[in-house]
């Protein structure tokens, strides 16, 4: 059977992830740690602070641990962007991130991205499923995440077939554990 | 190629370019009978499909206005999707699966074989299995349906596989790769499966049967058929007498035009063609066209289905190859022991991973799902499709919303038949225990998706008063229109319906030439 490595990161997307990182985005880790002052820069439009707890928001709501938060901080890039002319927008992401922290305080003393355990932030995000932003973030993710490119692999999935002649000679029926079951 | 004029009014005029739109254009062409497919959507070739599931989803579906309401989960999730078809140039045979089964001889009596199903408005239908044999055989051997006129069957894929071992550990006995038109070797100048996967994006080596690149250009070449892509109904007119005249439309640019007609058939769906004929009432005709038994628009049928989706130890790449790569066919007849009239069949089913995310679980988030998305390379799974209950209640009507061009946009209203549910949940529990048999480690319950098979809102009736078209696909009120899609099934049987919207094509070919020679139309 024609297994695919998942954990192979080929020299491309190796070469991918260093852009990504000279353009500040795989420093999420370090922002939701709180410990970057430069992501305030990168996410000019919306404030580190709220682009920090997007992106905790965004793994919580649908977290893979094998992801790292480029790819969900990728999402928030784009209300970032967005922000920049959508006045709208970014009142409602500004007030909405207050009243999660407002409420991730009040439950468990401290702000929505400072909450050490999952449990507890899905907690948060639990009572908050019919607000504007949930709403949104959870749709735009449902592409964000999944419909992006460089995660396939990571889910064994090969995308594009009919360019390498489709599986008809790449293991199409090459399944072999079925007898032993 | 031909090209008629406006003002032509010995045409033939179709409206919609689909499984029966395409399929009608092509038959009559080939009996010299001059028609124009005029197509709401665009004209793409093989060249322009890709394997991108949302790149294709924006490129080709329909995704004009549209609303829902009923207690279907659909409404929820999808409310302005009541219904996941094609707008462009061969219709929905650009994504459909390639399925082609025939309906089972019980299916065309259903309400004689199901009995008085309380809240279903069941009929029977006016024509029968023997009298459709002749038609069924030559849409397979048009379409090139595997099993049938010795073209053998596909070779099964991983996903085909674990369904079959499955299967056949529970003793399930019809389990096979289908009856597909899907070339399993090269036929009629195109290429065989090369089990690319990705067949609801438009199949890219051509070996998938469709309107857009079988029976069209066919139709074409005999300089008999025009198609005008681009060209999106918005009436049907007729004159005091009550015949039709021809249609009015909006071309690619947005101006109006009108299309002078001889006769007018319409194949646009079964939410757009009994919305097209409300939407062109008239002094004469108050209630919309060919609605004087007020059926236009009701008995929507979207076929009871439902997926099973199935996480493994070890992998399957279920993507790899034919998406509908088999079935399990036992549960496809009527055996009302199991607690429901009608029957289902199990066909397999895989999305890519972008659309296994939108449609695994609906608006779910959280690490019960992402647990299951992270073994995507581990699923196998299954599309569950049965005969769902007519019922008047469900139907089109026109909402107060309107489209791009200010005519009132449909609103589909369904609500699952207690029967439907009762066999949603008996096929839960047979998906369930066939993947299940060979050691599953979890098994998803996944919702219907919006609707494929859309059905019956301009239902076949034996009798005016029960339906809108008689056993050729005739309205009832007006002599010279014709429904040629799937919204003339009278009910829905358990089979994957455009095998029988092509045979039904076929047979009303040979119905209007008979009848424009004899000069009764």
């Amino acid at each position: 059977m024609r297994i695919l490595d998942k954990k192979t990161i080929s020299r491309r997307s190796f070469l991918k992830s260093g852009t990504a990182t000279a353009l500040g985005l795989t420093i999420a880790g370090n922002l939701v740690l709180g410990k970057s002052s430069a992501w305030a820069a990168s996410f000019d439009n919306l404030g580190g602070g709220n682009a920090a707890t997007l992106i905790q928001m965004a793994r919580d709501i649908y977290p893979h641990d094998h992801l790292a938060d480029k790819y969900y901080a990728k999402v928030i890039e784009g209300y970032n962007t967005a922000a920049a002319k959508d006045a709208e927008l970014k009142k409602m992401i500004q007030a909405e991130v207050k009243k999660i922290n407002e409420a991730s305080k009040k439950k468990y003393g401290s702000d929505y991205k400072d909450i050490n355990r999952e449990i507890e932030r899905v907690d948060i995000l639990k009572a908050n499923t019919s607000s504007p932003l949930f709403g949104k973030l959870r749709g735009d993710l449902v592409t964000g995440i999944y419909n992006n490119q460089e995660v396939w692999p990571k889910f064994g999935y090969e995308g594009a077939s009919a360019d390498k002649g489709g599986y008809i000679k790449r293991g199409f029926n090459d399944i072999n554990w079925l007898d032993k079951v | 190629m031909a090209k008629f004029s406006k003002d032509d009014n010995s045409l033939v005029v179709i409206i919609g370019s689909g499984a029966g739109g395409g399929t009608l254009g092509y038959e009559l062409a080939k009996k010299g009978i001059k028609s124009v497919i005029l197509e709401a959507g665009g004209r793409h070739e093989i060249r322009d499909f890709s394997n991108d599931e949302w790149g294709m989803f924006g490129k080709i579906s329909w995704l004009d206005k549209r609303t829902t309401s009923g207690d279907w989960r659909v409404a929820k999730d999808f409310g302005g999707l009541p219904a996941w078809i094609v707008k462009a140039v061969g219709g929905s045979t650009i994504h459909w699966a390639g399925a082609s089964l025939r309906f089972q001889e019980h299916e065309w009596k259903a309400r004689t074989t199901y009995g008085n199903v309380k809240g279903a408005s069941l009929l029977d239908w006016p024509i029968d299995a023997k009298e459709m044999a002749p038609y069924y055989a030559k849409a397979e051997y048009e379409m090139g349906t595997t099993g049938t006129n010795n073209i053998p069957r596909l070779p099964g894929n991983n996903n085909f596989k674990v369904l079959e071992a499955g299967a056949k550990k529970l003793g399930y006995k019809k389990v096979h790769t289908g009856n597909m038109s899907i070339n399993s070797q090269p036929r009629d100048g195109r290429i065989g499966c090369q089990q690319i996967g990705f067949c609801f994006q438009g199949c890219k080596s051509g070996a998938k049967w469709s309107t857009l690149y079988v029976a069209i250009p066919k139709g074409e070449k005999t300089g008999n058929l025009e198609v005008r892509p681009n060209s999106h109904v918005i009436r049907i007119e007729h004159d005091k007498s009550g015949k039709v005249t021809g249609v009015v439309y909006k071309d690619k640019d947005g101006k109006t035009q009108i299309q002078k007609a001889r006769i007018v058939a319409v194949a646009g769906n079964s939410i757009e063609s009994p919305r097209l004929l409300l939407n062109s009432e008239s002094n004469m005709f108050k209630n919309g066209l060919a609605n004087s038994s007020g059926e236009v628009g009701k008995n929507y049928m979207r076929h009871m289905t439902a997926s099973v989706y199935a996480i493994f130890e070890r992998p399957v790449y279920m993507y790899r190859g034919t998406t509908m790569a088999g079935i399990v066919q036992d549960e496809s007849i009527h055996n009302p022991k199991r607690g429901f009239v009608g029957g289902y069949e199990l066909e397999t089913l895989s999305l890519g991973l972008p659309f296994m995310a939108a449609f695994l679980d609906p608006g779910q988030w959280g690490r019960e799902f992402t647990a299951s998305m992270d073994k995507y390379d581990h699923m196998a799974g299954m599309w569950i499709v049965g005969e769902d209950m007519p019922q008047s209640t469900n139907r089109v009507t026109l909402s107060d919303q309107k489209d791009q061009y200010g005519m009132r946009a449909p609103n589909v209203h369904f609500s699952d038949h207690p029967n439907d549910i009762a066999m949603r949940q008996h096929a839960f529990g047979r998906g369930k225990a066939i993947y299940n048999a060979v050691k599953a480690t979890k098994t998803i319950e996944t919702p219907p998706y919006p609707s494929t098979h859309n059905l019956g809102t301009n239902r076949m009736s034996a009798k005016a008063k029960d339906g809108v078209v008689n056993k050729h696909g005739q309205s009832w009120d007006i002599k010279n229109l014709f429904i040629s899609d799937g919204s003339q099934f009278t009910t829905g049987a358990a089979e994957n319906p455009t095998l029988t919207i092509v045979a039904l094509a076929i047979r009303q070919a040979d119905y209007i030439a008979k009848q424009m020679s004899s000069k009764a139309i």
